[in-house]
């Protein structure tokens, strides 16, 4: 397998203003590419999911991108911390630790990881109080 | 129905409006909520014929919209947008439309003339 693209992206901490600005970017390059738009809207909302969990869970974070030959795209987002005490309570739709400043934008809905999970091929999270590190992936 | 009939229904103004062609376009479904993420996990099928309704006002909506490929929002209870979401709109080409009605009023309007939610 070859790596045919590789991204990386930071998401600043605290960076509320310009949220969501890293997923559009990602959607515009994969767009780029000539993904197919299911499968891109798909991408997106992954991806904008977790970078606002970045941000409004967590202090930043990493986001890299491997468009492979083998027909896939994969995804990690790695946050510094604090973590997520109950990584149960996290993926159950409803459930949420979000402050009001997020619910302000929008979010909160204690629909984000569940959210993830669903749009994605493949799903993969840890978490520690050192950080949070959440890997997916999606057939082209 | 028409976009057009669909704005007026609800007595909606243009704010930005980026496809002049718009307004004789088709639109079937609205997503309506002030919670990005419930759109974000409800809104599925052809967004291009879905208009995004919510109470909003900030540029996440924007987001949310250009994420799910949604062309159209329709901001409710008469609230205006600042120049940033403007610019972003005009930037991410999707148009605002905005009504002073409330969102149950709203939604109550186009569903009584054949406008349907998600499914």
């Amino acid at each position: 397998m070859t790596v045919l693209l590789h991204e990386d992206y930071i998401v600043e901490r605290g960076d509320f203003k310009n949220a969501g600005k890293v997923s559009s970017t990602i959607k515009e390059k994969l767009k780029m590419i000539g993904i197919d738009a299911k499968i891109l809207r798909r991408i997106s909302i992954a991806c904008y999911e977790a970078e606002i969990n970045m941000l409004i869970h967590a202090w930043g974070g990493d986001i890299s991108m491997d468009v492979s030959d083998d027909g896939t795209v994969r995804f990690v987002f790695k946050d510094p911390g604090p973590g997520i005490p109950d990584l149960d309570d996290a993926m159950t739709p409803g459930y949420s630790t979000a402050s009001d400043d997020a619910r302000e934008m929008g979010f909160g809905a204690g629909m984000g990881l569940p959210n993830i999970k669903k749009v994605s091929d493949s799903f993969d999270i840890a978490s520690s109080p050192e950080g949070t590190t959440i890997t997916l992936g999606f057939h082209l | 129905m028409k976009a057009r009939e669909f704005f007026e229904l609800v007595n909606a103004k243009p704010i930005v409006i980026y496809d002049e062609g718009l307004l004789d376009n088709e639109y079937t479904t609205v997503f309506a909520s002030d919670l990005m993420s419930d759109a974000l996990a409800m809104v599925s099928g052809d967004a291009e014929e879905t208009v995004l309704i919510t109470g909003l006002m900030n540029v996440q909506s924007l987001r949310t919209a250009e994420i799910l490929d949604v062309k159209v929002i329709l901001f409710v209870r008469g609230k205006k947008p600042n120049q940033a979401m403007i610019d972003m709109a005009e930037e991410l080409q999707i148009s605002m439309y905005g009504t002073d009605l409330m969102m149950f009023d709203t939604c109550g309007i186009l569903y009584e003339h054949g406008i349907n939610g998600m499914k």
